[in-house]
């Protein structure tokens, strides 16, 4: 099962940088893959319930809302280079996060790193230490609220 | 025609987003905050450079090539800014002296 996801991936790739379906081209692609599962196959994280209908609703969902924020976090980023007075109040804080898959934890971390004036440092277990542009609020649980707030229940419902 | 105008301004709107994230990039006081404006202007000005790349040649083996680059770069980046976050943190480099807050220097003492 596991390999079979694994092919239908890389050979998705493949084809989708070739885009063409000539005989050469797609046998040295099957050929190419398979010695990539072979040796880095054990890395992958495929789950035969990622194929749940519902989780990839919401997978599909969760790629214009992350965009929208994406493009906010731009226009925030963007205001503070070119205001002459340079806007930042920055520094490392601390959340904590209920998702409990690798998955999630990673979903969320990109997530955060790409959105507004938030970067991941470092994970540990349930708490992730974010380097923050302008920190708002006093502790872990305002600090929480207002970073991954947004993420955590469409996050929950595509991965856990 | 219709199609390439579009496909213009949305790589124009890409390359401010770069030149943007560049200012920042020389603007900004530290590391950390560096790494910011490289992971979010950027990302998305390359992604949008890309995306009008497609726009602008179509269903051909360049555009695709070129909405998978744009996938690729949007998983890619900000897993390499946390690493080199990570990294700067751990090997010593220091916070800028306005910083406010480093919660994770005083949870990993030296």
């Amino acid at each position: 099962m596991k390999f079979i996801g694994e092919f239908i991936i890389l050979f998705g790739v493949w084809l989708l940088l070739t885009w063409t379906l000539a005989p050469a081209q797609v046998i040295a692609g099957a050929v190419i893959t398979l010695l990539v599962i072979g040796l880095v196959g054990d890395l992958f994280v495929f789950k035969a319930r990622a194929l749940n209908p519902i989780r990839i609703f919401w997978a599909i969902l969760y790629v214009p809302y992350l965009m929208w924020y994406i493009i906010l976090a731009n226009f925030d980023v963007a205001y503070r280079v070119i205001s002459p007075e340079l806007p930042i109040r920055p520094g490392i804080v601390k959340i904590k996060t209920s998702l409990k898959s690798d998955m999630a934890k990673t979903a969320l971390a990109n997530s955060i790193t790409l959105t507004p004036g938030t970067m991941t440092v470092d994970i540990k277990d349930d708490e992730l230490y974010i380097h923050w542009i302008y920190i708002h609020g006093k502790d872990v649980h305002q600090w929480t609220k207002s970073i991954v707030g947004r993420f955590e229940p469409m996050l929950r419902r595509i991965f856990e | 025609m219709f199609w390439d105008t579009l496909g213009y301004i949305v790589i124009a709107v890409g390359v401010s987003f770069d030149l943007l994230g560049t200012i920042g990039l020389v603007r900004l006081p530290d590391v950390y905050n560096r790494l910011q404006a490289a992971t979010k202007c950027v990302t998305l000005g390359t992604a949008f450079l890309l995306i009008g790349v497609f726009i602008v040649s179509g269903f051909n083996a360049m555009g695709i090539k070129a909405l998978v680059c744009a996938a690729f770069v949007l998983i890619t980046s900000p897993t390499g800014a946390h690493a080199l976050a990570r990294g700067s943190h751990r090997g010593g480099v220091k916070l800028w002296e306005g910083s406010v807050k480093d919660v994770y220097a005083e949870d990993n003492p030296e």
